[in-house]
């Protein structure tokens, strides 16, 4: 069953926008008529402590959750959290971190949608639906910085 | 569309209408009273769960309908009315939401609240997922109302704080409250009054099982295999991708149970498991009721389940999961101004009774500087009771409460009556750590801040008023940030006295002024 669905891994660390990409990305899958869940841990973690978010997406999802070793995706906005996450990762496990994108983009407030970029090199999803939730999700001048930073992950 | 579980509770709390939803902020509940208010309901933070409850109370006297949302530790301190309420019954349908926490994300405790529904004699549902958390909030104010008594609406964080996709089904309701009419005999709680109601709730409560064995509240998903296994919440979710060969029996209402529907399902495999996250309630509500079912081992009371556990607890497998690298603990903010706080108490080593809120992380490094922490306003009493057994030795004078604002408007008045009534012979010092928001919750607003939940202006209390107003011998206002020796040396002054002593220590949360920022700029735009 579970290799109906495909299972993406957020961490980083409070205040880097793991939750918003993570949000972005459910409603990507859900807007191109996938069944999809997304689950989070925060609470004291906007404290500058470990998030991660799990977004799971495909024919029909159980479990909010990833299980152990069943990552597709690791998007890691943060390098020190992948170890943090090791368990969930299987040798396939295809790993976006902040060295694949350009450094400006790596140090910037907009890595986290930069990674959505390296991601979708992946997932294919069609860039127009992900402009669209960009702008919907940051207005004005900010929508199209991150637009800009968006295609420079994902190398268009 | 796609929704949290929070967010589809509220979605369908506006569907039907709702006059008023009340609550306390608290994770993983928080969002719920937030989003209705963004949708145009009437929401309100109270400045506790147990007022929340008596609000809510008011309102369904009223005909009105109610929804109450609470952490689960909430519900202890809402549990006073909470158990004379189902014996009144309700007018207008009210629905208790408790968020419990299993695994302790952000939680003191993990206890499991689904023995509330039990020992306070009302129905409970339990939704695993955002979708059925929108359904069964409607059908919680339909059983409300149908059979005259409050509901238990249990969620988890992982329902609370999941995202799928939600139809919202249901066209909303134009509710209006029917006349009001006093009912004292039903509402009246003198014990001639009480001991019918109690005979009532009996009666309604065996009605209510009735109800849920013929109610489509429980499924059967898959049906057809020798191994059966019983759940209800998030955990269905769980089984049902890890037991693909299973026959999965889900609970929506697991109070009271549907018990001869589950014998059926029990006697109809050959296999019979549990699973349930948290405390043993279904697994010994059925052993009651003379069912044989298989439970599991003990480790499996504590944290949360998920799919790689539930393969564990019905393989009766406890060696424990691989571990990561241990992620990066929270801490406060760089610059927020409890730091300038800890720092100091850690210099002077005081003995620190801690509250719940941002400065709980006061014990860890690099202050390490907290020796307890409890529940929501239990750093005064604790402070109090521990200067009691250290007499009058120089132990006692470097006791300190710290309590923050909001904290302080929940529980913590009552504390400064008591140490301005039993006054210990060393006096004692309460740090009001006031940075003019329930930061831990995600910035809430509350009685103190001078403005509503959904962003209306209101009339602030003054916390060094009604500090004033309850006797303590001293109560002075001091900067953390601005003023650090002034700050050091009234602290060193009041602890060195016999008085009992608030100290406002008043710096607004660095992240409540960027939101404060982002929000005026918004409106600038929009203008």
């Amino acid at each position: 069953m579970s290799r109906e669905i495909t299972n993406v891994l957020f961490v980083g660390i409070g205040g880097q926008g793991i939750i918003r990409a993570s949000d972005m990305l459910t409603e990507a899958a859900f807007r191109l008529g996938f069944d999809v869940k997304k689950s989070e841990l925060h609470g004291m973690s906007q404290r500058g402590g470990s998030v991660s978010s799990d977004v799971r997406f495909g024919k029909q999802v159980l479990s909010p959750m990833v299980p152990l070793g069943m990552t597709d995706f690791l998007v890691a906005v943060s390098e020190d959290q992948i170890e943090v996450a090791r368990p969930y990762l299987n040798d396939s496990t295809v790993i976006v971190r902040p060295s694949d994108l350009t450094p400006d983009d790596a140090k910037s407030r907009m890595a986290n949608i930069a990674m959505l970029g390296v991601l979708n090199r992946h997932l294919q999803f069609p860039a127009d639906l992900w402009e669209t939730l960009i702008r919907e999700n940051f207005r004005g001048p900010i929508g199209e910085a991150n637009v800009q930073a968006f295609r420079r992950g994902a190398g268009i | 569309m796609i929704l949290s579980g929070d967010g589809a509770v509220a979605y369908a709390a506006k569907a039907c209408g709702v006059t008023l939803g009340s609550g306390y902020p608290g994770t993983p509940s928080t969002e719920i009273l937030e989003t209705l208010a963004s949708i145009g309901g009437a929401a309100q933070w109270s400045p506790n769960e147990k007022v929340a409850l008596e609000v809510a109370t008011g309102v369904s006297l009223g005909n009105g309908r109610a929804l109450v949302t609470m952490k689960h530790v909430g519900l202890n301190v809402a549990a006073d009315p909470l158990f004379t309420l189902t014996y009144m019954g309700v007018n207008g349908g009210l629905v208790i939401v408790s968020a419990d926490d299993p695994g302790m994300v952000s939680s003191q405790n993990e206890q499991d609240n689904r023995n509330y529904a039990k020992f306070a004699q009302m129905p409970m549902l339990e939704p695993s997922s955002s979708q059925e958390a929108y359904d069964l909030t409607i059908r919680a104010f339909e059983i409300s109302e149908r059979f005259k008594v409050p509901v238990l609406f249990r969620m988890t964080t992982r329902v609370c704080h999941s995202m799928g996709p939600v139809k919202l089904w249901k066209d909303p309701e134009a509710f209006v409250p029917a006349p009001y009419q006093a009912d004292p005999v039903t509402k009246v709680m003198i014990p001639a009054y009480a001991r019918k109601a109690h005979v009532r709730l009996i009666r309604v409560m065996k009605e209510l099982a009735e109800f849920n064995e013929s109610s489509d509240l429980h499924t059967v998903h898959r049906p057809g295999s020798e191994f059966g296994v019983l759940t209800s919440g998030v955990s269905v979710q769980h089984v049902l991708e890890a037991a693909p060969e299973a026959s999965v029996m889900q609970l929506k209402m697991t109070w009271p149970l549907p018990l001869e529907a589950i014998r059926k399902f029990a006697s109809g495999v050959k296999r019979f498991a549990v699973v349930e996250e948290g405390s043993r309630f279904l697994e010994e509500n059925l052993r009651a009721a003379g069912i044989a079912v298989e439970g599991k081992e003990d480790v499996f009371e504590c944290g949360e389940l998920s799919v790689g556990r539930v393969r564990q607890l019905l393989d009766h497998d406890v060696t424990p999961p691989p571990a990561g690298a241990p992620g990066r603990p929270p801490a406060l903010c760089p610059g927020c101004p409890h730091r300038k706080t800890f720092e100091l108490l850690s210099e002077l080593k005081l003995t620190v009774l801690g509250d719940i809120g941002c400065y709980t992380l006061g014990v860890l490094p690099p202050f390490s500087a907290m020796d307890a922490s409890e529940c929501m306003g239990a750093s005064i009493g604790m402070g109090l009771g521990l200067r009691r057994s250290l007499g009058d030795s120089p132990e006692a004078r470097r006791v300190v409460s710290v309590i923050g604002d909001s904290t302080f408007l929940h529980s913590g008045l009552t504390g400064v009556v008591d140490m301005v009534y039993n006054k210990p012979p060393t006096g004692h010092v309460v740090l009001l750590l006031d940075n003019g928001t329930t930061a831990m919750t995600g910035l809430q607003e509350h009685a103190a801040t001078g403005y509503h939940l959904d962003r209306t202006p209101a009339i602030p209390i003054k916390l060094e008023d009604v500090c004033r107003a309850l006797g303590a011998d001293h109560v002075d206002v001091v900067d953390p940030v601005g003023d650090q020796e002034g700050y050091r040396a009234l602290l060193q002054e009041r602890l060195a006295s016999n008085d009992a002593t608030v100290i406002i220590v008043r710096r607004p949360c660095l992240m409540q002024m960027k939101k404060m920022a982002k929000m005026a700029n918004s409106t600038e735009v929009k203008q």
